[in-house]
């Protein structure tokens, strides 16, 4: 019903998987090889692409997205939005009115979510209080704190003797952060959160409650925005400097990272609720001079944002993260502490590498 | 997918959200990737391993048969880069050579338990460096061994009991029987059976292809019971039919290697490469390779905490033992800087020695200079005082002369004479 409507709506923007082939059948001549070694014959070394698939549906995935943002944004609707279901935090007990907390709290939620026989564990971690305060000073640091303590635990478990099979990863995949359509520029809290943080976790910024701007608007304030983060050096995912990083890039990856990069930051609108229009049911905001529809690319870029998001660079934000985030941040501690509480009593921490 | 204690509710989904394509990302990145798969052959020399990979990976691998001459036993590993499809795949064949070929045996197992070990320490190094590169790591590690035993018909030789008891803990080990076109069906069967029970009574554990998944359970299940594969290997292909086969001809007949009722080649290439290889894998990460990183760490000095007692142990016993380096180094240093100072001051006494030496020498001679210079001076006024005197005698004489010849007369010759003598 719901599913068969905005699929055939949704398969045109940004799906770049590329389906794996399906498994030719005994006496495919192989393409010569380099190594010394010529093929003749089907051997079946292409069936590890089912093993493996086999294998990860069984296992099932974990992800953690952040959100961060000033109250009333919109947070909560969104990730709801592209979720498909009532994941946040808004959603699992608390209401609306609940006072704005003094200081950023870190509050996070887990769900499991099936499709398609795969099982994912969604964990969406909500931040109230940032921006709000008069005074938001510092405000990033119970995040960063937040991040930063994921990591000490994924590399506790790492360090042990004996470990488990799979170690239960909290570590924050990807953060969004929602700008709000001022239509100027970035604020300096939006700056100043995002240099600190491109570095231990991968920032997806959006542009929240973009209904409130026209197209031109829209155009021009992403404009402003992606010179300004350009100017600050921020990184935000996917990020240019981990191009030469990660072996796996091929050059059509480097193209598509920087079409993405010039679409970014997404104007995205969240809402939960369905309307009619021509005929179908879509989600969309109901306003007197018409219905905003949430997943049509010509209102929004949300579709673009889930897209991206969710069907294409899933598996690539959790990589960055283990791969590059996660490394800096173990290489820092096991070197000089990260400037934590030192565990000896000794004045020296520098470590050597243990295998010089 | 464990929740670990804290229940986790799964709720619904209203419409298609899209990450039903996570394995397809998961597996094109590991596609981009590429793949590694590490077999070891260990069995006596003139069993087949060569021929029997060439067979099974439809190449032909460079080498050439060994002799049977070797003074023990060496592990010679070749890479190959293969592609079938999109799938690319860095295939390592390690073969023992001169496994089974002396005379004493005892030692044989150990390169090989050495290479194996070599592999997963050459992981753990990496993985505790403190700028790792895991994910673009070439993977090393033994994912399976293909255990070749000879086909006698009777039962396992006690060196490959021996190897085989110590193998177990540490790889994936699959026992074939090699060249099993020279037994005869009924005996092959008695044969397999006795190997197994063998097996069974002496502990050994051998790699059980899984049986949790439904969809390969049943055939892996069946497959297991068919261990071990008795295989034949060929290259050669022979016409059968009209069709080209690979096959061993013989006068009295064809022993076709792809056909199930002449061995178990099939069963082995299906079991090995097309259900399980990336099981053999993942068993290899974290089982073996687990166990050999807790014995390894275990070994150099470090325990895993109480869960409330101070969380990093290993940053602690690398703090530890990084002071120990250091201090040793400090003693070192203050050895050498004590021997440095000793061997100073020996010279220097030395030099002392021979300053002295030379200053009593340049005196000693400075004096003997001194009296010979003195005797010298004095023969020069003996001789100076002589001169003068006979100056003087000859002054007095001239004057005499003088005063003799004014008084005139030949006496004073006579008296001169007699005066001079």
């Amino acid at each position: 019903c719901f599913q068969g409507l905005t699929k055939s709506q949704n398969r045109a923007n940004m799906s770049d998987i590329v389906p794996p082939e399906v498994r030719p059948k005994p006496a495919v001549p192989a393409k010569p090889p380099n190594g010394g070694s010529t093929l003749l014959g089907y051997i079946g070394i292409d069936t590890i692409i089912e093993q493996m698939r086999k294998k990860t549906m069984k296992t099932g995935f974990d992800f953690n997205i952040m959100v961060v943002g000033p109250s009333g944004l919109g947070k909560s609707t969104l990730v709801n939005t592209l979720f498909k279901s009532q994941v946040s935090r808004k959603s699992a007990g608390w209401s609306r009115d609940e006072k704005i907390p003094k200081t950023v709290e870190i509050k996070s939620v887990s769900h499991v979510i099936e499709e398609g026989g795969v099982k994912m564990k969604l964990t969406v971690v909500d931040t109230p209080g940032f921006g709000d305060q008069i005074n938001n000073d510092n405000c990033w640091e119970p995040i960063s704190k937040y991040i930063n303590e994921q990591f000490e635990k994924f590399l506790k478990e790492e360090v042990n003797i004996t470990r488990k099979k799979r170690i239960p990863d909290t570590r924050v995949h990807c953060c969004l952060y929602f700008i709000p359509p001022t239509g100027h520029s970035l604020r300096q809290l939006d700056v100043e959160f995002m240099k600190r943080l491109s570095h231990s976790v991968n920032i997806i910024p959006v542009i929240a409650k973009s209904d409130t701007m026209t197209v031109e608007e829209r155009q021009e304030f992403k404009q402003r925005v992606r010179k300004e983060l350009e100017m600050n050096g921020i990184e935000f995912y996917p990020q240019k400097e981990f191009d030469d990083d990660i072996e796996d890039k091929s050059d059509n990856d480097k193209i598509r990272r920087m079409h993405l990069q010039e679409m970014m930051p997404f104007a995205v609108v969240g809402s939960d609720k369905e309307y009619q229009v021509n005929g179908k049911r879509v989600l969309g905001r109901k306003t007197p001079w018409g219905i905003i529809e949430v997943e049509n690319p010509n209102h929004c870029e949300f579709a673009q944002l889930r897209d991206f998001l969710i069907r294409s660079h899933l598996q690539d934000l959790k990589e960055v993260t283990h791969n590059i985030h996660y490394e800096t941040y173990r290489a820092k501690r096991l070197n000089d502490n990260g400037g934590l509480h030192p565990i000896t009593s000794n004045d020296t921490q520098k470590i050597y590498d243990f295998h010089p | 997918m464990e929740d670990e204690g804290e229940g986790v509710r799964a709720v619904p989904l209203a419409g298609h959200v899209g990450f039903d394509s996570m394995p397809d990302q998961l597996v094109n990145k590991s596609v981009n990737r590429g793949f590694c798969f590490n077999i070891l052959c260990v069995g006596e020399t003139g069993l087949g391993k060569s021929t029997l990979m060439d067979t099974l990976f439809n190449t032909k691998f460079e080498g050439e048969p060994t002799q049977h001459n070797q003074p023990g036993v060496t592990l010679k590993s070749n890479t190959y880069e293969l592609q079938e499809s999109n799938v690319r795949l860095k295939l390592t064949v390690v073969n023992t050579v001169g496994f089974g070929d002396q005379i004493n045996k005892e030692d044989s197992y150990k390169s090989i338990v050495e290479f194996i070990d070599a592999q997963f320490e050459a992981y753990l190094q990496e993985e505790l460096k403190i700028k790792r590169t895991l994910h673009s790591y070439h993977d090393t590690r033994i994912h399976a061994c293909l255990y070749f035993i000879a086909p006698t018909g009777h039962s396992l030789k006690s060196l490959d009991l021996v190897t085989m008891k110590k193998l177990d803990s540490k790889v994936n080990i699959i026992p074939i029987v090699a060249k099993s076109d020279a037994i005869s069906k009924s005996e092959l069967a008695k044969f397999k059976i006795k190997i197994t029970s063998e097996l069974v009574s002496n502990g050994v554990q051998i790699y059980q292809f899984p049986t949790d998944d439904e969809s390969v359970a049943e055939i892996n299940s069946t497959m297991n019971s068919h261990l071990p594969f008795a295989v034949v290997g060929s290259t050669e292909e022979v016409k059968i039919g009209n069709k080209m086969v690979k096959a061993r001809q013989y006068p009295w007949g064809t022993v076709q290697v792809e056909n199930e009722n002449h061995c178990d080649f099939v069963k082995l290439r299906e079991m090995l490469i097309r259900v399980n290889m990336e099981d053999l894998r993942e068993q290899t990460h974290t089982r073996h390779y687990e166990l050999y990183r807790r014995c390894k760490l275990e070994e150099m000095g470090f325990k895993d905490t109480d869960p409330d007692s101070k969380p990093f142990s290993l940053q602690e016993t690398y703090e530890a033992k990084r002071n120990e380096f250091m201090g040793e180094l400090q003693k070192k240093e203050e050895e050498m800087r004590q021997m440095f100072v000793q061997r100073v001051k020996e010279k220097e006494a030395e030099l002392k020695e021979a300053e002295k030496e030379l200053h009593e020498k340049f005196d000693r001679l400075k004096k003997l200079h001194q009296d010979e210079k003195k005797k010298l001076e004095e023969k020069k006024k003996t001789l100076d005082d002589e001169v003068n005197t006979f100056k003087q005698k000859k002054t007095a004489a001239e004057l005499l002369q003088n005063q003799a010849q004014q008084a005139g007369g030949s006496t004073t010759l006579k008296r001169d004479k007699e005066r001079k003598n």
